[in-house]
Formats: structure tokens, sequence, C-alpha cells
């Protein structure tokens, strides 16, 4: 019998301590997360995380289950998590970007099919 | 490295069984207040969530007043609260409460946010382990890993701001996430980047001498008419106008080449740093001969 396949899991970075993210748009991923029936992962600001190699981060990297990140540029992510020593596995990690990218399109990405229609986004 | 502190109480949001959910709009007031004010937050009870490490859980639910008992096998300090009835901002407060003056931020801030983490990511898949960035920093912020190749040690050492590290690099690995402008803040590298990082690599080039012996320069130049005219006023002033140039050519912020050591303080951790690469230079040469040596001819 095959085994249960893990459970796709969210991190969604606030990027409190210096917001190079557009406040409209993190604020509006985040009520577009917290309206729908998800269990998710929020940090304050991942760049501080990474600058003190909190163990959590390493945490994320290994999970199980695919993993989708919503902050900034991918390239400074990985670079981020590979600071902290906790490199992302090539295989599994999607990163959208929300210095880019509006919010409709990123809920789209996080949430697929879980995302309530009429939200407020 | 940030000495490690003890981490920040992670907070949970929990609407599983045994609790009532909270209002939407509220909910949505509550997460970004917490992480605002710093706390890293799982919302728990929708599906899965896994509330990983930390010393200290502060876990948040509408429990009609009957909160549950809360172990944790790990033996760490579980806090929970029962919101019910409670607004996202009363709810906060209680948090803050419970947090009960653990530090949240670096530790030698005063609070979360008042440090901007502010220091250089590398693209690993563009370095190649040069090292020109070690031997330009004279802060210390990078280090040899034990594999002798790059590595951020002490982020909390550079100076807020400077990018100025991200111009030596000559294949635009350096990257400050809080940066405005790509390719600096991790957006994508074009091939006009590359060509023109590779220009900037010799800092010489632009500016007529090697950055920091015009620096050494400049100072030298400020001492001597600092013991002429024994104003340390005129001679701050005269110091800001040299660099004035060298600011605006290497976009290195005007405070900390105002904050820089003395000249011969300058010169010692130049050399420190220069030594170190090069060290990290030959070991990196001899372990790829090692790895080059066909089998069997050692
Ligand atoms: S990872 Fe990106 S979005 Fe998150 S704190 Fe750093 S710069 Fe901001
Ligand atoms: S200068 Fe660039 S390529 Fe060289 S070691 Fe530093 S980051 Fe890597």
């Amino acid at each position: 019998m095959s085994q249960p396949q893990p459970a796709p899991r969210i991190l969604y970075c606030r990027c409190a301590y210096a917001q190079v993210v557009p406040a409209e748009v993190k604020d509006a991923v985040l009520d577009g997360l917290a309206r729908a029936e998800v269990a998710f992962e929020m940090v304050p600001d991942l760049c501080e995380m990474a600058a003190r190699r909190d163990p959590h981060l390493a945490e994320l990297a290994r999970g199980d289950g695919p993993l989708t990140i919503a902050a900034c540029w991918p390239r400074a992510v990985e670079g981020l998590f590979s600071l902290a020593d906790a490199p992302l596995p090539r295989a599994g990690v999607r990163i959208v970007n929300m210095r880019t990218d509006a919010a409709p399109a990123i809920l789209d990405e996080l949430l697929g099919a879980d995302r309530p229609t009429g939200d407020a986004s | 490295m940030i000495a490690s502190p003890p981490l920040p109480p992670r907070v949970v949001v929990y609407e599983g069984r045994g609790s009532t959910p909270f209002d939407p709009g509220e909910r949505s007031r509550l997460l970004a207040g917490l992480l605002d004010r710093g706390y890293s937050v799982v919302r728990a009870g929708a599906g899965r969530a896994e509330a990983g490490a930390a010393t200290a859980f502060i876990v948040l639910g509408c429990f009609g007043g009957a909160p549950p008992e809360v172990g944790d096998a790990a033996g760490r300090d579980v806090a929970v609260c029962d919101i019910t009835g409670r607004s996202a901002d009363e709810a906060i407060a209680l948090v803050e409460q419970r947090r009960d003056g653990r530090p949240m931020n670096r530790p030698d801030a005063a609070g979360p946010g008042q440090w901007k983490p502010w220091f250089p990511v590398i693209d690993l898949a563009r370095c190649t382990n040069c090292m020109q960035c070690l031997s330009f920093c004279l802060f210390d912020v990078y280090g040899v890993a034990a594999d002798h190749t790059l590595r951020v040690e002490n982020p909390a050492n550079c100076k807020v701001n400077c990018p100025a590290c991200s111009r030596v690099c000559p294949e635009v690995a350096i990257m400050f996430p809080k940066y405005h402008a790509g390719p600096i803040d991790g957006g994508p590298v074009s091939e006009s980047d590359v060509q023109r990082e590779k220009m900037k690599v010799d800092i010489s080039a632009l500016l007529g001498g090697d950055i920091y012996s015009r620096l050494r320069e400049r100072s030298a130049e400020a001492k001597q008419r600092f013991s002429r005219e024994r104003s340390a006023d005129q001679a701050l002033a005269e110091r800001r106008r040299c660099l004035t140039k060298l600011a605006d050519a290497a976009a290195i912020p005007r405070e900390v080449l105002d904050a820089l050591p003395s000249p011969e303080e300058i010169q010692r951790r130049t050399e420190e740093a220069a030594r170190r690469a090069e060290a990290a230079r030959v070991a990196q040469g001899a372990r790829a001969a090692q790895g080059s040596t066909p089998a069997g001819t050692t």
C-alpha cells in the first residue's frame, strides 16, 4: 500500500524590519491566507532569522512535504537559508515573490484549490 | 555571528478541536500585529502545521473559559491563553505580557525592529570563492568555512545600508536582500550587470588608487591638518569633504566612511583580511590539486 503524501506547507515572511515588500501586497497575502482553511507558518523577518541562524530555518528546510515560501526574490531567500546553515532542498520548494508579484497571483500559488472564492484580496 | 540569545517565544494561533474559530477580520489583525512585533506565528488546527524550534510557546485559542492542559514532552515552556471574547489588540497585549521580557530581535537592540537586518547574502551558484570580498571588508563580516569556502561569519558586524562589498564581487554574487534595487536585492542578474561589476572590481581604476590606501592618505592628510590647525571640527569637515567623492563613486554611505577606524587600524585589518583570504585561496588550491591527483599516484 502506498504511503500518504505529506501535506504541503506554507511559510509567509512579513519582512517586518525593513519593509522592502509593498505593504498592500503583504497585507493582502496574509489576509488571504488567514481567511483560507489552511494551517501555515509566519515569520516576522527571514533576514533577521538567518542572521541569528535560527534553528527553525533548518527544520523548515528539512521538513516533509512540499514547501511554498512567500517572501521576496528566490535568489535572496535561497541565500538566506544557506547562510543560516539550512540550505533549501533542490526539489519540493517554491518561492513566490511579494516584491514583484500581485497578491491574487501569489495567493493562487500558495493556496491553489484551497483559495476561498470572494476573498478580500 | 550574533551571540545566541534564548529564542523568542513562538505563538500558536489554535482553531482546532475544543476551540471556536476566530472572526476572520480579527484573525488577520491578530496575525499581522504579532508578526509586526517580531513574533513567529503558527496557525494550527486548520490542517497541518508544526510548532517547530522554540524554547517557549504561547497558545492562543477561543476555549470558552476552559483552556486545555497542555504539556510539552521536551519540557519547553507552554502557556495557554483563552482569548474568548477578546479583540486582536487585547490578545496581542496578553502575549506581550506572557513574553516576560524574553528578547525578540538581536540581543543588543532596544526592541524588535531596532536593528535593520542588513548583511551580505551569497548566491552560492555564482560565487567562485575568490575571496575579494573578504579582503575588502574591514569589519570581519566574512570568514572562511571549514571547507575553505567563503562564509558570512558575522552578519551583525555589517554597516547598515552599506553595499560596498557587492561592488567588488566580480561575479555579482553578493546580495543585500533589503537593498532597494536589483541585482543587489537578489533580483535577476543580466549580462550587462556582470560586465559592469567586472569593471568595478578594480576599485582602484574607479578611484585612482586602492580604496583603503586612499582612505589612509585622506585620514593622514586630515590628521596633519588637525595638528596644524588644532581644530577637530575643521579636520572632521575636511575628512568629510575628501570622502564625498569616494562615497559617491563606491556607493558607500557617508556615515560608514566617517565611522572608519584609525588609519593604523585600517592598515592592520586590511593586512589581516588579505592574509586570511590568501590562506583560504592556498587551501582551496591544495584541495583542488589533491582532487585532481589521479588515483593510485600518491
Ligand atoms: S527574505 Fe525578503 S521578504 Fe523576507 S525579510 Fe528578507 S528581504 Fe524581506
Ligand atoms: S567576491 Fe564574490 S565571487 Fe569572490 S568570494 Fe566574494 S562573493 Fe564569492
